[in-house]
């Protein structure tokens, strides 16, 4: 690991000051993926600004339009999923929290490092081979190498990385939104367009630019009547990271009709991907097969496999109506153990 | 603020830069000075001596590395050393009662031979003694579902379930 100064801020300020005057800066939080890329050498910062004292630790509810949980940027994963709101009104937050890494890395894992964490792609964490996204220009040896985890959506011929993020897919359907601070003052990005897809540029990620802080997550609230799940589709039943994933939420009329829908599919996009013409097609319409079949036929249209992953279209498909007909249905899509905390 | 003096800016390893850490570590205070890279799990290691937390993958994989943070269980591999300063650090010495009897977890391991070649068994007993204390040992399932951070390679998984249900059911386990 290359040798780094290291700084502890104490407030937002003094953390987005230290970082913006070092182009080699980086921030910490839980470490989980900072440290890890470290010591792999796939980060070198020459600064670490820890972030990890800011008061920027808790979720406050404000009572906007339906409700929207404001929450601190450095709350952990353990500490949103046992949040009283987000265990009544967004199970799918929960979920996706719950299924995500372990307990331990929960319990260090902040909320604003999850959504910033790192591809899982093999060649991306090994410095000794090609990879457009670590080093820019060099290729992308995932093309015709290990590719079972990757991308089918979102790709490009530059890299078909899969985004690791479970808590993002979650928000991303939600209409969820950062709020950012850096060195030109603060602005919220909506999380829809927070990602980059990889293009010619695998190695811009998402809209922050050096030195931003992201402050505080916006989640607002389902409401009361709405069903939501996160369903995660993975090679073992815990402590894995999805092949596909499911987040949706329903509201299903009296009489049997969808009012609204929203879906996002993780683990099959180089981003968290959310599928706007399949909640149109599900919105007004009964939650028959045919209907399912056509959401999830439209989740995964434009997607492109290779000969290791191309499995993901299927499953990707399999997994979205079996979560939409569980929550149209009002049942469990995993049969989770009640364990899991639902 | 606190501030670790600079290091080379030309990418090269550069010099080395050491902070002084302060922690609390199974109850007595422990001041050490260290190398900004080096980890929770290096020091207590190596520079405090405590042997017991294990050194696994050192990529927060497998759960050797288990310690209690400010109570709550975390991977001493992936925290740096100098974050943790000013912190509550509890490891696997830190678990013997005073009078140097073993944890009730300690001894159910023991009682329920959860364990082959023991390596995996520090992070195995400091998640199972917070699974407790998080309320999550309620059933089999749920002990398996949030033990799923500790890895054992011998595969000791049966008896680690039982070990650890024998203690959140006072013992009722044979
Ligand atoms: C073995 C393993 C399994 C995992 N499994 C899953 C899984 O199943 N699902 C899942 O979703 N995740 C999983 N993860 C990833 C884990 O959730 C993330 O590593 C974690 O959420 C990152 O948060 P952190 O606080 O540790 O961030 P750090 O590692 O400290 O930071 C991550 C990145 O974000 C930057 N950063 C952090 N906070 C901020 C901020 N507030 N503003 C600006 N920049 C910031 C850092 O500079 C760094 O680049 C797994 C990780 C491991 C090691
Ligand atoms: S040594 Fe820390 S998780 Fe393996
Ligand atoms: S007892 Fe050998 S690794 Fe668990």
């Amino acid at each position: 690991m290359r040798s780094f100064a290291y700084v502890r801020a104490g407030t937002v300020e003094e953390a987005v000051a230290a970082a913006a005057a070092d182009p080699e800066a980086a921030y910490l939080a839980g470490g989980t993926t900072q440290v890890d890329l470290m010591r792999d050498e796939v980060f070198r910062p020459a600064r670490l600004v820890d972030i990890t004292r800011l008061p920027l630790r808790g979720v406050e509810r404000r009572d906007d339009g339906g409700g929207v949980l404001v929450v601190g940027a450095l709350t952990t994963m353990e500490e949103l999923a046992a949040h009283g709101d987000v265990t009544t009104r967004l199970p799918l937050v929960r979920e996706a929290l719950l299924r995500g890494a372990s307990p331990q890395l929960r319990h260090m894992a902040t909320v604003g490092g999850n959504l910033l964490q790192r591809t899982r792609c093999r060649y991306y964490r090994d410095p000794s081979t090609a990879c457009n996204k670590r080093a820019p220009g060099t290729g992308c040896a995932a093309l015709d190498g290990h590719h079972r985890m990757h991308a089918v959506l979102g790709t490009s011929p530059h890299c078909i990385a899969t985004h690791p993020s479970d808590l993002a897919v979650a928000l991303l359907a939600l209409d969820a939104a950062v709020r950012v601070h850096g060195p030109d003052g603060e602005r919220a990005v909506p999380l829809g367009e927070f990602y980059r897809t990889p293009g010619s540029t695998p190695h811009v990620e998402n809209a922050l630019t050096h030195g931003e802080l992201i402050t505080h997550l916006e989640i607002p609230l389902l409401p009361p009547e709405a069903r939501s799940g996160y369903l995660k589709v993975r090679d073992r039943a815990s402590y894995e990271f999805a092949l596909a994933s499911v987040a949706a939420a329903l509201v299903v009329d009296e009489d049997g009709r969808i009012r609204s829908a929203r879906l996002a599919l993780g683990g099959v996009g180089t981003v968290p991907w959310r599928v706007p013409r399949a909640e149109e097609l599900l919105r007004g319409a009964r939650p028959d097969d045919d209907v399912l079949r056509a959401a999830a036929e439209a989740a995964l249209s434009g997607a492109e496999g290779r000969p290791d992953n191309a499995f993901k279209i299927g499953l990707g498909r399999r997994a979205v109506v079996r979560m939409l007909g569980a929550l149209a249905r009002g049942e469990e899509p995993d049969g989770a153990a009640r364990g899991e905390g639902r | 603020m606190v501030n670790g003096s600079a290091a080379a800016a030309d990418g090269t390893p550069g010099p080395v830069v050491r902070v002084p850490v302060s922690l609390r570590v199974n109850g007595a205070e422990r001041r050490i000075e260290v190398d900004t890279r080096t980890s929770l799990l290096d020091a207590l290691r190596d520079a405090l001596g405590l042997t017991g937390t294990k050194k696994g993958c050192d990529q927060g994989q497998c759960g050797a590395c288990t310690v209690h943070l400010d109570g709550k269980r975390v991977l001493s591999c992936l925290t740096l050393a100098a974050s943790a300063d000013g912190r509550d650090v509890r490891t696997i010495e830190g678990l013997e009662r005073d009078d140097g009897a073993p944890h009730p977890m300690q001894e159910a391991f023991a009682r329920h031979d959860a364990l082959q070649c023991g390596y995996c068994t520090p992070g195995q007993i400091m998640s199972a003694v917070a699974l407790i204390e998080e309320g999550r040992a309620g059933s089999d399932d749920e002990v398996r579902e949030f033990m799923s951070g500790n890895l054992c390679r011998c595969g000791a998984y049966p008896h680690i379930v039982d070990a650890i249900r024998d203690v959140a059911t006072g013992g009722r386990r044979a």
